[in-house]
């Protein structure tokens, strides 16, 4: 295992599209994803690679289309206004089939909101954020060598599906340094046959367009879509089980709030609670299967989030509402104690 | 053993590049680390703080919510992790910018004329290495040796010339 270094999550992630392939990054500033891109200026040049900072967020977006439709590996970032502003373009990369990783380092919304972590993006990322029947493959990570080895991964599954992928993260992630091992690892790369990138003896030109004024069409297209959609539900689920052997309370958290939970289900067990949790790490799609086969010995579980309560609803719709569901939420940029999630703990395991 | 550290003060004291010497130690020990600084505009003048959880198991949430060592190097971050602190934690304050007196008897108070001792010994600025050094000698977060490979290995060969002053500040916290 190669020599571990600090670095911040946004940096990690940065330097993990390098080794992925990536050579065509697009972006604008905004907190606290902004390493993101202050990393990629520094980098890019000195291996040849292209780092443009593009005069709006929409810009960065369709230039990642463009560059994703020739067959490279691209990438943008920002975080959630902006994300706001790049879902355009990703309904259209969607539409499109090409792939590329979009990543959000969430911040509190609605609007401009402020710049401190959250995960009321959750609904947006999940469930499309753009119109039309769509959804983006999201990967949540909870730690700087997560950000690592997830975005590694985000290419390499966007790529193999053709379908646009998302970081899903947030300030706190982003922000934090931790020891992180940039293990050499090999990259998978995929052939792209149907990228515009010149006719090359085909007898054909390859066309990247999601426009289709034949609805006949235009629900095949969507069909063969959300077929590949069913592969990707079968094959790609990530999650990580901690305590759950013995538990009587399930809790269900991703990124930060799954940190912070792992602190309260070590200090509620000290009280004798039996609790362990899911931790999501794909969001999209769901560990719906996981979930449910926890209903059955579980009498309760706590959805542990950073928003009003958004992921809440897949945990119930997983478990088919077969368990009472809590939720312990912060929202706006503030981050729940252990204790707060403890207190919930104590409260389901009296149901 | 966990030291859940918080460093806090004004924006352009160097709160976070000492947060960062002190994971860099702990990283050099092979300890779980975790380093969280505040950001957004408070790095540009404002208060600014960094929490530093250095640790032999591993790392939960990088968020600390009692802490066990504080750095204050301005009285409102001292009037805010003052009251958090955990009962027996080791308490550093920069006296000569904070005229107050710690009432809470639970805790380990060391006031350090940091600020004024830096420039005594044309150290301006280096109030931050002197707060360090203290620290580490009263707490044993890491060791003396520990430290120096830290501050070795952050300030980069592009401010070589920095070390050696940053060295001297470690010390002259070390030995106060």
């Amino acid at each position: 295992m190669a020599e571990k270094v600090l670095m911040k999550g946004n940096e990690a992630l940065a330097e993990a599209a390098i080794t992925a392939g990536c050579r065509h990054y697009f972006g604008y500033p905004i907190t606290p994803q902004t390493e993101v891109a202050a990393y990629m200026a520094k980098r890019m040049p000195k291996i040849g690679g292209t780092f443009l900072q593009a005069e709006s967020e929409v810009a960065a977006i369709n230039m990642v289309l463009g560059a994703a439709a020739a067959g490279v590996r691209s990438m943008t970032s920002s975080s959630s206004p902006g994300i706001s502003l790049k879902s355009e373009g990703i309904s259209y990369m969607a539409g499109c089939d090409v792939p590329a990783v979009i990543v959000n380092v969430e911040r509190g919304g609605p609007g401009l909101g402020g710049i401190q972590p959250s995960q009321s993006d959750y609904f947006q990322a999940t469930k499309g954020g753009g119109h039309g029947d769509y959804h983006l493959i999201v990967l949540a990570p909870a730690s700087v060598q997560e950000m690592y080895s997830l975005t590694i991964k985000g290419f390499e599954i966007a790529d193999n599906y053709r379908i646009p992928t998302m970081i899903l993260t947030d300030g706190t992630i982003g922000q934090m340094m931790e020891p992180v091992s940039l293990d050499a690892v090999e990259v998978k790369q995929f052939d792209k046959p149907w990228s515009a990138c010149g006719q090359r003896g085909r007898d054909h030109r390859n066309i990247i367009n999601s426009l289709s004024l034949k609805p006949e069409e235009l629900e095949q297209w969507n069909f063969d879509r959300y077929k590949r959609y069913e592969i990707v539900k079968e094959k790609e689920v990530m999650y990580e089980e901690f305590m759950m052997d013995d538990a009587e309370v399930c809790i269900v958290a991703f990124g930060i709030a799954a940190r912070v939970s792992k602190n309260a289900i070590v200090e509620a067990r000290k009280q004798g609670i039996k609790v362990g949790m899911i931790r999501p790490i794909t969001l999209w799609p769901f560990p719906e299967k996981a979930l449910k086969a926890a209903a059955e010995k579980c009498k309760a579980f706590v959805s542990v989030e950073l928003s009003m309560g958004q992921m809440i609803d897949d945990v119930k719709l997983a478990i088919e509402c077969k368990k009472p569901v809590l939720l312990c939420n912060r929202t706006g940029g503030m981050i729940m104690s252990p204790d707060e999630v403890v207190a919930k703990i104590v409260e389901a395991s009296k149901m | 053993m966990t030291s859940s550290v918080i460093f806090a003060g004004f924006g352009g004291q160097g709160i976070l590049f000492s947060g960062k010497v002190l994971a860099t130690a702990g990283l050099v020990e092979g300890k779980e680390i975790s380093w969280l600084p505040s950001y957004g505009p408070e790095m540009r003048g404002g208060t600014a703080n960094c929490s530093v959880i250095i640790s032999d198991s591993p790392i939960g949430s990088p968020i600390i919510s009692v802490p066990n060592v504080v750095i204050a190097m301005n009285r409102p971050s001292l009037d805010k992790y003052i009251n958090v602190a955990e009962s027996g934690a080791y308490i550093f304050y920069d006296s000569s910018l904070i005229d107050e007196e710690i009432t809470r008897k639970d805790v380990k108070a060391f006031p350090i004329p940091a600020t004024k001792m830096a420039s005594d010994s044309s150290l301006t600025g280096l109030a931050n290495m002197i707060m360090l050094g203290k620290m580490v000698k009263e707490s044993g977060a890491v060791s003396y040796d520990l430290i120096m490979d830290g501050l070795k290995k952050v300030v980069s060969a592009k401010h070589a010339d920095k070390l050696e002053k940053n060295i001297k500040a470690l010390d002259l916290g070390y030995n106060f």
